[in-house]
């Protein structure tokens, strides 16, 4: 028995590396979730979102909401392999001198993981923009 | 260092450091982790480089859990607190129950059922975040382990009745890695000289010296609420008198918030003291006081 599940959990191990070697893709994860429509929906909820939390409403006092929406969909687009140009500033500069603390950061990632639920993206989809928006994380953290 | 210092110390640490402001809530969800056997953040089975919490850098973090396994012939019941500190280090206690069958009860005339086992635990995160960094979140740690009474032990040929158990892990969470959902795994390198975790005493006749032991874990999580997985354990030889196998789970763990988390498994613990094929189940719950 102890043998079997040993197998078993070795297949297991081989499927899942199987699975996330990168196979091709078909589209990309904008074409995917919906392009432009969702992506502007997302924005949108998340714009929501923020604005009815406390906390997070803080970082965004002062800025102006119609550029950041602007922005905001750019960036989305251009990170999920969408056609787009972004024209705003680098993410290090957004957040520079704010200093957002690692508590923050998680909360907003909560509620863009909302306002991603509320714009029809599904589970694996959200975990995939997720994974292209990680790497971003280094340049928003205590800057 | 008797147990009860220790219990009280721990307890003071929680009451002191801790402050309602500074509540945890700053991980995303399941990134806690589980409760292990031994007390530590972790899977079931091993523990993990994620500290039992969700504190972040900034915050707090503390949980207490209970755990029952039944398997064919024992039954093994874990209690105990975790603590965490700004994501970096983790102080942990767990009292362990292992109750006996009657046909060992007898044998050996033993005057008690039960064998206890204290264990305290202290992990440190070296490096990373399991979700965040490009390279696995790494965690090194230590168990001390102490059995309340060293009879079955030294009948058996252990050495001692205490010990101290050495691991280092490693924690990965793949986003979106599996179709579109997360992966996560961990591997645990463990210097022991426990005997089935230290319940039958540390080293015994075939060996006394530390040796490393591999554990391991992988799991997908389904939604944001429900991971699947299996873990692996292996586990050393010590004893002559008594054979010790490998230990391997199937496991459910569902978290439904930041507050709680259940898991169920499947346990396969091969020979343990004497009786072959220990299999049943684990059942554990983890709740996060803040």
């Amino acid at each position: 028995m102890v043998n079997l599940v040993k197998a078993s959990f070795l297949a297991l191990s081989l499927f899942l590396v199987a699975c996330a070697a990168p196979s091709k893709a078909p589209q990309s994860l904008y074409d995917e979730i919906g392009g432009a429509p969702t992506i502007e929906a997302i924005t949108e909820n998340f714009i929501n979102e923020v604005s009815f939390n406390e906390t997070i409403y803080r970082y965004f006092e002062k800025t102006n909401i119609t550029r950041f929406r602007e922005k905001f969909n750019e960036h989305l687009c251009v990170t999920t392999g969408g056609p787009c140009t972004y024209t705003g500033d680098t993410m290090l500069r957004v957040h520079q001198g704010k200093n957002i603390n690692e508590a923050d950061f998680n909360t907003t990632v909560d509620l863009l993981v909302n306002a991603m639920e509320k714009a029809g993206l599904t589970y694996p989809q959200q975990n995939q923009v997720l994974k292209v928006l990680a790497p971003m994380r280094d340049e928003m953290l205590y800057k | 260092m008797s147990s009860k210092v220790v219990k009280a110390t721990a307890a003071g640490c929680v009451i002191f450091l801790a402050s309602p402001s500074m509540a945890a809530e700053g991980k995303i969800l399941a990134t806690a982790g589980l409760s292990q056997l031994e007390g530590s953040g972790g899977g079931g089975l091993t523990p993990w480089a994620t500290l039992a919490g969700y504190d972040s850098r900034d915050e707090t973090a503390a949980s207490f859990f209970m755990t029952d396994v039944n398997v064919s012939d024992y039954r093994l019941s874990s209690i105990g607190v975790a603590t965490s500190f700004y994501d970096r280090v983790e102080l942990s206690l767990a009292q362990q129950t292992f109750v006996l069958p009657a046909s060992l009860i007898t044998g050996l005339s033993l005057s008690s059922e039960q064998i206890k086992q204290d264990v305290v635990g202290v992990k440190v995160r070296l490096y990373g975040d399991a979700v965040y960094s490009a390279y696995p979140q790494v965690s090194v740690g230590l168990q001390h382990k102490q059995l309340d009474s060293d009879f079955v032990a030294s009948y058996l040929g252990a050495k001692d009745d205490s010990g101290t158990d050495l691991y280092a892990s490693a924690t990965k969470v793949h986003l979106g890695a599996v179709a579109g959902y997360n992966l996560v795994w961990n591997v645990t390198a463990r210097a022991t000289k426990a005997n089935e975790m230290g319940l039958l005493g540390f080293g015994g006749p075939d060996n006394n010296d530390y040796q490393i032991m591999m554990e391991g874990s992988v799991g997908v999580l389904l939604s944001p609420n429900w991971v699947v997985g299996m873990e692996y354990r292996q586990k050393p030889s010590n004893l002559s008198s008594v054979e010790e196998d490998n230990w391997t789970d199937v496991f459910v763990s569902y978290m439904p918030n930041k507050s709680v988390n259940i898991t169920t498994a499947y346990v396969d613990l091969g020979t343990v003291a004497t009786k072959k094929d220990q299999k049943g189940v684990y059942l554990s719950m983890t709740g996060y006081l803040w």
